[in-house]
């Protein structure tokens, strides 16, 4: 899976850490917004190579926790390890230039801007040509502009939105306008691809369709994926590993299998009788 | 049927990127410069430069400067007159320090001034948006135009407190000054106002008119995609400014020939602003249209009753001119909200698949 070569975009971007290897490891952080604890003391790691889910109930500080992993919010307590490299706050374009992406649970798009234009973006921070290249559209611009082009073909051919390339994303259906986020990120060839509810309000088949291309990404691109997703269905089927929050508290972490089986999460999520 | 783009197959990205993929739009483009370049300095009269060619440019300029900003980056300003004002100044600053310099890189390094007060009256932009942002910017606007009736040195110590453009001389034409014909004028604005226009053209369709229009559209995703807010924004003041400096110098050494600090208040900083939404924010071809409505547009009508004989004073000429012009705003921005340019894409995408409606 990890074979280097850097053209073909088919291939995750880091080979330093083989398979199976710790990619992110997030350590007894807490966050806290004035009195209100978002996230208690939570630790758990993605490994590379997987898809890794983050469940929980509304409120359980899930979206918190893409936030922090980002750089969005800096946890008061706790560290996080990516790519064996310790942060306490960053900025979330330093996130992005250490191979974070994400998207989010409402649709971020830049609505006045085509599908291409969109997409296009995700390789801003890999394109470097100065604004007196691009005054003249020539030469090394253009051509850095054909090879980002050709690579974000290359997502559009994936995600299948050949026919709306020149539409802009506003005047799209929420279900292809969640794929365009998909591919907004994916064209950033991040190493941890974060997945705030890929399939939040869509039908069975686009649910469908979103399922295939997160397992794709994830077995013919080699991208780590966490994601969170209020599907069980879904999640339970996906998943490689999945770790369970409940009031900002881990209750579990795990199999699919074993952390479907555990008392705390079908506590949490049915309720107990007090 | 004149717009057909069917048989027109693009099979390279570099096809693809050119700056008309549609056969037609190059087609008329060239129509369009034909006219510009050579048909109307073989017609015009002096009167029609003056009063129509050379400010519709120059207006257009300064629109496609403030449209860089606030059409494109999505900061709003209502200091576009102090910013040209900074352009006129500087250029006429380097004309009388070092006489021998070229016009044209003094109009160059004149933009380059105005720049770099843009991005200082630019640095609210990272804390505060829209109508705030617009208030920050008008605190521009009467700084500097008050530093421009204060600061004798920047006019010279001149008793009248304005600056004269002087006679200039550029490859054996005088391209600027009392002496300086309308049509060498003209022709001197016209090619300026083509470069930038072009360069604008490429940088707003590239990487960073991306960056630009991803912070416009929703400023946190942009964040979140790896783009520096600060750099993004501050570019757009940069940018935007320089452009808009050069439109001010060209305001007064290709067309007005002499300026008093009012002559930058804020009428100017919303005439120009007019320009850019009427034209259609975040478009390039918008200022030009949107400069031919307000500025040239009053002009013909002013014209109308001599020609057809109606015997009107020309006072209440004026007067209906103001009416006509007013009414045709609102009904142009009721029609198509997003501006003249907007319209004008409607127009042609219709052209495009005509006879058929879908």
């Amino acid at each position: 899976m990890n074979v280097q070569v850097r053209s073909d975009p088919f291939t995750a971007r880091d080979g330093e850490i083989a398979k199976g290897g710790v990619l992110l490891d997030v350590r007894n952080v807490s966050l806290s917004f004035g009195g209100v604890k978002a996230v208690t003391d939570i630790s758990f790691d993605v490994l590379q190579g997987e898809i890794r889910a983050i469940i929980g109930p509304n409120g359980a500080g899930k979206t918190s926790m893409l936030n922090v992993i980002n750089g969005f919010y800096t946890p008061q307590l706790g560290t996080i390890i990516f790519r064996g490299k310790e942060r306490r706050s960053m900025k979330p374009h330093e996130a992005v230039g250490q191979g974070i992406a994400r998207t989010f649970q409402n649709v971020a798009l830049f609505k006045g801007m085509s599908t291409l234009d969109n997409i296009m973006t995700g390789r801003s921070v890999m394109m470097r040509r100065n604004i007196g290249w691009q005054m003249l559209w020539h030469g090394p611009a253009l051509a850095e502009e054909i090879e980002h082009r050709r690579a974000v073909e290359e997502i559009i051919d994936f995600l299948e939105i050949q026919h709306i390339r020149r539409t802009p994303v506003g005047k799209l259906p929420y279900g292809l306008q969640k794929r365009v986020e998909l591919g907004r990120a994916l064209a950033m060839e991040p190493s941890l691809l974060l997945l705030d509810e890929p399939m939040a309000g869509m039908n069975l088949e686009e649910k469908e369709d979103m399922s295939r291309f997160i397992l794709d990404v994830n077995q013919q691109r080699g991208t780590t994926i966490a994601l969170i997703e209020h599907d069980m269905g879904v999640v339970m089927d996906l998943s490689d590993r999945v770790v369970v929050l409940d009031y900002g508290k881990k209750i579990a972490d795990g199999v699919p299998d074993v952390v479907k089986a555990d008392q705390n999460v079908i506590d949490a999520y049915l309720g107990v009788p007090h | 049927m004149l717009y057909r783009t069917a048989g027109q197959f693009k099979t390279s990205y570099e096809a693809d990127f050119a700056l008309f993929p549609v056969k037609q739009d190059s087609i008329l483009l060239a129509a369009v410069l034909v006219l510009a370049f050579v048909v109307f300095p073989l017609t015009a009269n002096e009167f029609a430069f003056r009063a129509l060619l050379i400010p519709v440019l120059i207006y257009a300029l300064a629109a496609l400067g403030l449209n860089i900003l606030t059409g494109y980056a999505g900061q709003l300003s209502l200091g576009t007159g102090a910013f040209m004002g900074v352009g006129a100044y500087a250029c006429y600053k380097l004309i009388t320090i070092f006489p021998e310099m070229n016009l044209l890189v003094a109009i160059a390094l004149s933009g380059f001034f105005s720049a770099a007060v843009g991005v200082a009256f630019g640095l609210p932009s990272l804390r505060i948006k829209g109508f705030y942002l617009a208030i920050a910017t008008l605190a521009a606007q009467f700084f500097l135009v008050w530093l421009f009736e204060k600061w004798a040195w920047l006019y010279n110590y001149n008793a009248s407190g304005a600056i004269q453009v002087p006679n200039i001389d550029m490859f054996g034409f005088t391209v600027a000054g009392p002496r300086a014909p309308a049509i060498t004028q003209y022709y001197f604005v016209l090619i300026v106002v083509s470069i930038v226009t072009f360069f604008a053209i490429n940088v707003t369709r590239g990487r960073i008119g991306r960056i630009w229009k991803s912070v416009r559209d929703m400023d946190i995703a942009a964040e979140l995609v790896g783009i520096n807010l600060m750099k993004a924004k501050l570019s757009a003041f940069f940018v935007s400014s320089y452009v808009v400096g050069v439109a001010g110098a060209l305001f007064v050494f290709a067309w007005r020939g002499a300026a008093e600090p009012n002559l930058f208040d804020i009428p100017l900083s919303f005439r120009v602003l007019f320009i850019a939404i009427i034209g259609g924010l975040g478009s390039i071809l918008g200022n030009f249209l949107g400069a031919i409505l307000i500025v040239a547009l009053p002009v013909v009508l002013g014209f109308l009753p001599d020609v057809f004989g109606v015997p009107i004073s020309s006072s209440a000429v004026e007067h209906l001119n103001v009416m006509i012009i007013g009414a045709l705003i609102v009904t142009f921005l009721i029609v198509e909200p997003h501006g003249l340019a907007r319209f004008w894409a409607v127009i042609r995408e219709k052209l495009i698949i005509w006879p058929f409606p879908h």
